[in-house]
């Protein structure tokens, strides 16, 4: 038992170390792959190919003035960034990340805990994380932090609604709130998004309203609001906020991968005939391999579409998504019944 | 009227089903932006790699020096009379004995200057002077954070005997050949002029 | 063990953070002490094996209802937020109101002995669960639970008509 633990606990830091340096690395990504769908080059001056861009940068963060904002709440200022970047990594305890490692005849899993609610932690999480936002434009005292915030939690509240419904259909068809177990199910069948590919338009629509990523990205909507929420923030409190936005966005990656495309499972897995740990560390990289296709995919979108107008946005969530989504757990639900799925 | 054949009257119509979608033209939009991860990035990165320049190619001027290492120049301000955007302005003197050695001609530039602001780069003092002294050549005019700086004097423009400029690329046979042309007015020398013929009335 | 420890634990941040969102005058800490409440009442839930409340507490809670209470606050002016005055009226209306919330809640502590009466072999861990509490929800309470969906529409279409301006 005590193995267990132990296992846990390391699990766990590799789980946050690999966040932040997913995260740091997404920064990267993301100035390269802006650069080239724009015909430019991207950073190319830190190490080969700009590799060590992201050590600069983070260097300087951490090297710049801390800058308070006069009349501004001292506590909540600092508070802001920090419940955001705490909410963004609480999200990856419940992800599956692989199927589990045998170890002298104990299974290990790679999960850090596989509760039988995981999808309404995650939802509970989520809906945190508005916090952070808020806190922080309230607390600079500045009208153009204040109205980013404002757009962020809206807009945050609004896509909840829809995202929560369009998991409802998913919960219905697996019967289960485990995000293991979900994983587990596709192994044997296909994967989700062959059922519900309704459901996997609206996640996706939601989870990049929910990040704060174009087209979405009203919160921080330079050409209106200076920097939105942090606007007043500088060095490594800035920082944070933007590195939680890539921790948010990695994870709701997985999310994905785990809810709709068959988690850590890949095509013809048992017919490769391999061992279980051998098998299990392919599963991973199957994992990781599906995340950073939406990673990719996240930032494809970000540099074509451009950004919503404010009632655009609140019309595409309340009048658009939400419909749709109910019609979706109403059809999932006939479907169920005329396949006799019901008991 | 149009005046143009491509003129285009725009109205606001009703968007067809499909268009209310969007989802086609997101798709097309994506489509566009992801055909440009496969395509060339025009960059050169300008420091590691220089551009290709034309053998034509109208940077910075240089005052020349004969074989001997005297200044070709000798102040006659034809190029300031040529120069269209009025860049170069400058000052005569007399050379005195024993300077024969720094000055080709009885008279010199004592004070030359090009505002590279003002200046087009368009080569017509190159094409005025008669005595082969100004050159533009295929340097770059170093960029400066005050425009002072950007007025070139004699320190920046004459070439040092050390190391020569090379504008053997601007001496091209048909470019000598024009200087040699008496035809044109900034070609002819002292001797070449015709005498004046003085009229009585 | 572990779990009494735990259980000491958040009834003290759940009292504290009470206490704190009555006595704070920034009505921000207000907001603030009382999700912290919330969060320990939570975790109380979990203690008791109620996961599924445990999580929809802190999404419905938290997660929405007090967002939208530091949005409202976030709108007010709070340099001009003042001390009203009030009138002899309203405060004895507000003394009886709060003091018959008291006395349910007096009541209701005063059944806990019934509750504590209940064998403990008789109390089931996994009634939490989602499965369980749902099938109780859609089985045993159906027409309940509907109709608190019922007033809770009711409630939705009174806020919708009093948006209307052109309506109201």
């Amino acid at each position: 038992m005590d193995a267990m633990l132990i296992y846990k606990l390391i699990l766990c830091v590799l789980v946050f170390v690999v966040s932040l340096a997913m995260a740091a690395y997404m920064t990267w990504g993301e100035r390269k792959l802006a650069a080239i769908l724009q015909d430019r080059v991207g950073p190319d001056r830190a190490g080969p190919l700009g590799l060590l861009q992201p050590v600069a940068d983070g260097v300087k963060m951490f090297m710049k003035e801390e800058m308070l904002p006069g009349k501004s709440n001292r506590f909540l200022f600092i508070l802001g960034p920090c419940l955001f970047m705490v909410t963004a990594c609480m999200t990856g305890a419940v992800i599956p990340w692989g199927s589990g490692i045998t170890i002298n005849g104990v299974l290990y899993p790679m999960q850090i805990t596989d509760i039988n609610i995981g999808l309404l932690y995650l939802l509970g999480v989520v809906s945190i994380g508005v916090y952070g936002i808020m806190i922080g434009g309230w607390a600079s005292n500045n009208k153009y932090s204040l109205l980013g915030a404002l757009r962020a939690s809206s807009q945050m509240i609004s896509y909840e609604v829809a995202m929560g419904l369009s998991l409802i259909a998913l919960v219905m068809m697996t019967g289960t709130l485990s995000l293991g177990e979900i994983s587990r199910q596709q192994d044997a069948g296909l994967a989700n998004v062959v059922y519900q590919p309704l459901g996997f338009l609206i996640f996706i629509i939601c989870a990049f309203a929910e990040t704060n990523r174009a087209p979405f990205d009203l919160p921080e909507c330079e050409s209106e609001l200076v920097g939105g929420y942090h606007t007043e923030y500088s060095s490594m409190k800035l920082g944070l906020f933007l590195f939680a936005e890539y921790i948010n966005m990695f994870i709701s990656s997985a999310v994905m991968a785990s809810l709709y495309w068959g988690g850590y499972n890949f095509p013809f897995q048992h017919e490769l005939g391999l061992e279980g740990n051998t098998l299990a560390i392919l599963q991973t990289v199957a994992l990781f391999a599906k995340i950073v296709i939406f990673i990719f995919i996240f930032m494809w979108v970000r540099w074509t579409l451009p950004r919503f107008r404010y009632d655009q946005l609140m019309h595409l969530g309340w009048r658009v998504l939400l419909p749709l989504s109910l019609a979706n757990i109403f059809i999932t639900g006939i479907v169920m019944y005329l396949m006799g799925k019901l008991n | 009227m149009a005046l143009t054949n491509r003129s285009k009257t725009v109205t606001v119509r009703e968007l067809t089903w499909s268009e209310k979608l969007y989802l086609p033209a997101i798709f097309k939009g994506m489509m566009i932006t992801f055909s440009h991860l496969f395509k060339r990035t025009p960059t050169i990165k300008y420091p590691d790699v220089k551009r290709e320049i034309a053998p034509v190619y109208r940077g910075q001027h240089v005052l020349k020096r004969d074989e001997a290492g005297a200044e070709r120049c000798t102040a006659c301000g034809l190029c300031a009379v040529a120069c269209p955007a009025e860049a170069i302005t400058m000052e005569s003197a007399e050379r005195k004995k024993g300077e024969e050695n720094l000055y080709r001609e009885e008279k010199y530039a004592s004070i030359y200057e090009i505002n590279m602001l003002r200046c087009i780069f368009c080569g017509l003092c190159e094409e005025a002077c008669p005595k082969e002294a100004i050159f533009l050549t295929d340097r770059i005019v170093p960029s400066s954070f005050t425009r002072g700086e950007e007025v070139f004097g004699k320190d920046k423009l004459v070439e040092t005997t050390e190391s020569p400029i090379d504008v053997t690329l601007r001496q091209r046979p048909e470019v000598l050949e024009f200087k040699k042309d008496k035809r044109h007015y900034h070609n002819r020398t002292f001797k070449d002029a015709k005498p004046r013929i003085n009229k009585h009335h | 063990m572990l779990s009494e420890y735990a259980f000491w634990f958040l009834s003290f941040v759940a009292v504290f953070s009470a206490a704190g969102m009555i006595f704070s005058k920034n009505p921000v800490y207000s907001v603030l002490s009382l999700i912290i409440t919330f969060f320990a009442v939570a975790g109380h839930y979990f203690l008791l094996g109620a996961q599924f409340l445990a999580a929809v507490h802190i999404i419905v809670y938290a997660g929405a209802i007090m967002v939208l209470f530091l949005y409202v606050i976030m709108m007010l002016n709070l340099n001009k937020l003042e001390e009203e005055k009030r009138s002899l009226w309203s405060k004895s209306l507000s003394v009886a109101a709060g003091g018959i919330l008291m006395l349910v809640l007096l009541a209701a502590v005063q059944r806990t002995d019934e509750l504590n009466s209940i064998a403990a072999g008789e109390f089931n861990a996994a009634m939490g669960q989602t499965k369980n509490l749902g099938n109780v929800l859609y089985r045993e309470f159906l027409l309940p639970f509907e109709l608190a969906s019922v007033l809770f529409l009711g409630a939705m279409v009174g806020a919708v008509y009093l948006s209307k301006k052109e309506l109201a």
